[in-house]
């Protein structure tokens, strides 16, 4: 199966450098101060507030609100990250639409939720752009712990497990830390070098060493970390892909989605990259939107995703879709790709359209198409020997503990980790706490938030019932 | 369309909107595009004895506090009286008072506490041709420091002797104009009717601090380091204005006095509210001041139509209106029982009233696990919190217990006939009188 190869048809340059410029900027730009107040505001301060619940690092919300509503974004940031490590990073790229502000009560009132998204960048980036780590290391156990991975799951374990006073190596496969967030993410998302920066950012802590090429299985073993590590943890996201089997595989001009996105995001010049005519991509989730989106920006004449159910079941958000078509990308649902034909190269696609039994209609499409990216789900790949697996991930508890005794595992690489950012912070977090207290002997601290009536130091109302146990995360 | 021409004390104006003496009335300009603008009339920023005019700071005047979106709430202010020469005043108020005949164009005088210096300027100020004069007795900060302002307008007695004054040395009407920095106006408004005044006005401003530089450790507005209090003014301050408005017109001693009422008016209904509680005219200061004279576009044409669809035909109807239904706490009835209701359908499930009333009220709101929320009757006591709370209007409302009804909290049966505390049995007083 050709990936990576070029058509033929595929030109650098096709749109101006000005343009380029503008449309990989910030999607969401910065919220001046008193924008912030204006947006803070609106919060209601709900009782166990809905948001809080919905956002899986359990962030208390409506408190960084009010503290951003009360002129102290400081403050405000210092909330957000008790939770979440990167929530400067989780402030441009969760889809809040189906999180926080989904279930914000003015979502349901108005259909306007408050901007929790976007307040909770201009808090973090306040204290960011001050220079203030607002964390420091507990005394030195002299426990050592080994991460492997620097994406958002490894470095949010890594910090909790440094700031509790263990020494901490991560061990990573590719030259820049940051996982999809430096390699996968959308460009407009995470323009500016974000990425690069957090990661420098999170690293002040202290007692945290990143070992760059260092890739688990051919660099280095899981014995040998279980031997000169306390614990281990695994948080190696999805290195593989799953592969398109069918005729025409074979022919150039096609690729993965991701490979495309990781090319896009490590060019420091996106008007030299090539980009076809005629784009087609394959698949429904984040990564189909992103890889169609940005290549129209880099100037495709069309693109195309091709998305084998009814839209409204796209794994990508409503928002994410509109934002594709907005940018002039077609979504054709109930599509599946039966063939790839070219001379050498593709040049068109064969498509049944399918009904919800995923049967062929009889309609039959013929798409021109001289680059394909596919995106139908990524797959781990490459995992060590020896660890239970379920569904093709490492088999992990709500702890994070795998198999195999020592060995924590988080984010994507687990079947928990639901492929967001977000989730993979929470569940690097709740590991290194659960790692803290296994090599202290101790109980785990509480990583969730607290709400209802707990939040409020009081057991249970003398009325009514409480509405959940008063924890969350 | 409503007529809104108003008489008062004889002084006519095409509507009720004054502007308070204060910047936006310190000169010909501003009045000439006030009343171009349409205002009703002006009351002339407070002139001084002759000679040199006071001086003010050439720091920051000013001192806010603002809601969301930079919304000005309250206003404070440390300008004194007028600072340009009283001959330049008075030949200003004659021009334009000239030009347009048909607005009210009082005149606000302060000077000191001698007969002799009103007995001076009053015949000056007749000569303009203005309608009448209004006694600043309120400036709360510089002026009192020197004897007038709220210096006179603390002391009923001095208030009494310099109205006297006043009507003895002019035939035009006379306002006396009332500081609320005291603990009862009723005092201040019946020594004005005592010395024979026309009419009251208020309030002025408000003895205030608006905030604190916590860097400088000054409180604002700060000058080279030190600040003073200032007067308060603005949205915030309505509600006070508002009451000793209501207990000048309802108390017997003040015998009806006109009252052109100030404090706080920003919109149509403000101004509506005050007629409502015994004002015949209101004056504005701070809302032209924020938004500048277009506002009165909206004020007339608010008034208006709210008469028209009402039926009323002049703001003369309106005044007074809700007076009869100001009345003392003792006086209400107690038989009258409400309880919360939340409407499930509009409910959006912020939990605040959940929060309010659980925390610091009566613990009357139940919750359930799936956040739907309810009153617990035998709880609920009817404050109103959870109403003032909820952000959606109309979620929450209070509903009375029909009269027969038992009120599950009291055990009580709720009784037709109205009953209130100067009958109630745990009143001692009744208790007394029944020995
Ligand atoms: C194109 C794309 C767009 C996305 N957009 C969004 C979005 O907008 N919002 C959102 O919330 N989520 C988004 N996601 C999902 C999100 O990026 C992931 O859920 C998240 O990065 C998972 O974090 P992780 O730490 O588990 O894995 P990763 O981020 O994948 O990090 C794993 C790290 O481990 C390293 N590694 C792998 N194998 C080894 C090994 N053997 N030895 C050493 N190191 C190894 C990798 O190089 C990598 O640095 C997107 C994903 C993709 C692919
Ligand atoms: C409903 C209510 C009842 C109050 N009752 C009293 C009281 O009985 N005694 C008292 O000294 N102050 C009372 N206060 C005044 C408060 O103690 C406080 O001084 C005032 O509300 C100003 O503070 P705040 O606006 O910052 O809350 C009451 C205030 C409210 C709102
Ligand atoms: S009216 Fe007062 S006591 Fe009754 S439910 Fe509302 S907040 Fe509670």
């Amino acid at each position: 199966m050709a990936d990576g190869s070029q058509a033929g048809s595929w030109k650098s340059g096709r749109r101006t450098p000005e343009e380029l410029e503008r449309d990989f900027g910030d999607l969401h730009p910065l919220y001046d101060a008193h924008e912030a107040r204006v947006a803070a505001d609106r919060c209601y301060f709900c009782y166990d507030a809905p948001c809080i619940t919905a956002c899986p690092t359990a962030i208390d919300i409506p408190l960084f609100i009010r503290q951003i509503q009360a002129g102290q974004p400081g403050s405000a940031a210092k909330t957000i990250w008790d939770q979440n490590v990167l929530g400067g990073m989780c402030a441009r790229v969760c889809p809040t639409e189906t999180l926080c502000e989904e279930a914000c009560v003015r979502e349901a009132a108005e259909g306007r939720p408050v901007e929790i998204g976007r307040l909770q960048r201009y808090a973090t980036d306040t204290l960011m752009t001050q220079g203030v780590h607002p964390y420091e290391r507990a005394a030195s156990t002299g426990r050592r712990v080994a991460v492997v991975g620097a994406g958002p799951a490894g470095l949010s374990c890594a910090h909790r497990v440094a700031m509790r006073g263990h020494d901490v190596v991560i061990f990573e496969a590719r030259p820049k830390p940051g996982g999809l967030n430096e390699y996968g993410i959308a460009a407009y998302k995470t323009p500016d070098g974000f990425a690069q920066a957090e990661v420098d950012w999170l690293l002040r802590i202290g007692g945290i060493e990143i070992r760059e090429e260092h890739r688990l299985g051919s660099d280095i073993s899981l014995d040998t970390l279980r031997g000169e590590f306390d614990a281990v943890f695994l948080g190696m996201g999805l290195g593989g892909t799953r592969a398109w089997k069918g005729p025409g595989d074979d022919k150039a001009g096609q690729g993965e989605a991701v490979h495309f996105i990781a090319d896009l995001r490590q060019s420091s010049d996106l008007g030299a990259l090539p980009v076809g005519g005629d784009v087609v991509v394959v698949g429904g989730g984040m990564t189909a939107v992103d890889a169609a989106v940005q290549s129209k920006l880099l100037g495709a004449g069309t693109v195309t995703i091709l998305y084998r159910r009814a839209q409204d079941r796209m794994p990508a958000s409503r928002w994410e879709q509109d934002l594709a078509t907005s940018k002039g990308v077609r979504i054709l649902d109930r599509a599946v790709l039966r063939e790839i034909v070219g001379n050498g190269a593709v040049a068109e696609l064969i498509v049944d359209r399918v009904g919800d039994d995923m049967q062929p209609t009889g309609e039959v499409l013929r798409l021109a198409c001289d680059q394909l990216l596919r995106a139908i789900g990524q797959v781990a790949d490459g995992l060590p020997d020896g660890l239970e697996t379920d569904g093709g991930k490492i088999a992990a508890d709500a702890r994070g503990r795998t198999s195999l005794p020592g060995v924590w595992a988080g984010g994507d690489c687990t079947p928990a980790g639901d492929d967001l950012t977000v989730t993979a912070v929470a569940q690097g977090r709740d590991a290194a706490e659960d790692i803290h207290a296994v090599l202290m002997a101790a109980a785990p601290a509480r990583t969730g938030a607290l709400v209802a009536e707990p939040l409020r130091g009081i057991d249970a109302p003398p009325h009514g019932e409480t509405p959940h146990p008063g924890t969350h995360g | 369309m409503a007529d809104l021409t108003t008489d008062f004390i004889g002084i006519r104006s095409p509507n009720p909107f004054w502007l308070a003496s204060a910047p936006p009335t310190d000169k010909e300009y501003n009045v000439r595009r006030a009343f171009a603008a349409g205002w009703g009339g002006v009351v002339w920023k407070t002139l001084g004895e002759e000679g040199p005019p006071v001086v003010n700071v050439n720091g920051p005047r000013y001192g806010a506090v603002y809601g969301a979106d930079r919304r000005l709430l309250g206003l404070n202010n440390i300008e004194l009286i007028t600072d340009r020469p009283l001959e330049v005043n008075l030949r200003e108020i004659k021009a334009v008072k000239r030009d347009f005949p048909d607005r009210a164009m009082i005149v606000s005088i302060m000077v000191p506490c001698e007969e002799a210096a009103w007995k001076a300027i009053l015949p000056r100020v007749e000569a303009t041709g203005a309608d009448g004069i209004e006694l600043n007795f309120g400036c709360p900060h510089g002026m009192s420091e020197r004897g007038m302002g709220s210096a006179v307008g603390q002391v009923p007695e001095y208030v009494e002797m310099v109205a006297r004054w006043c009507k003895k040395h002019t035939r035009m009407p006379v306002i006396v104009k009332l500081t609320p920095n005291i603990t009862d106006v009723r005092h201040s408004a019946r020594a004005a009717v005592k010395g024979g005044a026309d009419a009251v006005s208020l309030i002025n401003t408000i003895n205030s601090i608006t905030s604190v530089d916590l860097d400088d450790m000054a409180p604002e507005p700060t000058i080279d380091g030190k600040g003073t209090h200032g007067g308060y003014c603005g949205p915030a301050v309505k509600p006070i204005a508002l009451h000793m408005v209501a207990d000048i017109a309802r108390d017997p001693e003040c015998g009806n006095i006109p009252i052109s009422g100030i404090g706080g008016v920003t919109t149509w209904r403000d101004a509506a509210e005050f007629l409502a509680l015994g004002a015949g005219t209101v004056q504005v200061c701070t809302a032209a001041m924020t938004y500048g004279f277009g506002i009165i576009k909206e004020m007339t044409q608010g008034l208006s139509d709210w008469m028209d669809a009402k039926g009323y035909v002049s703001p003369m109807e309106v005044s007074g209106r809700a007076v009869p239904n100001v009345t003392d706490w003792q006086r209400l009835n107690l038989e009258y029982v409400t309880k919360a209701r939340i409407d499930p359908d509009l409910c959006i499930k912020c939990g605040r009233c959940y929060a309010a009333c659980e925390d610091t009220s009566h613990q009357a709101i139940a919750v359930s696990p799936d956040r739907t929320f309810s009153v617990i009757d035998a709880e609920c006591v009817a404050c109103n919190l959870c109403v003032d709370v909820c952000p959606v209007e109309g979620c929450i409302t209070m509903e009375r217990l029909a009269p027969g009804t038992i009120d599950p909290r009291t055990g009580r049966e709720v009784r037709a006939e109205p009953a209130d505390w100067t009958t109630h049995p745990n009143n001692p007083s009744v208790k007394v009188a029944a020995e």
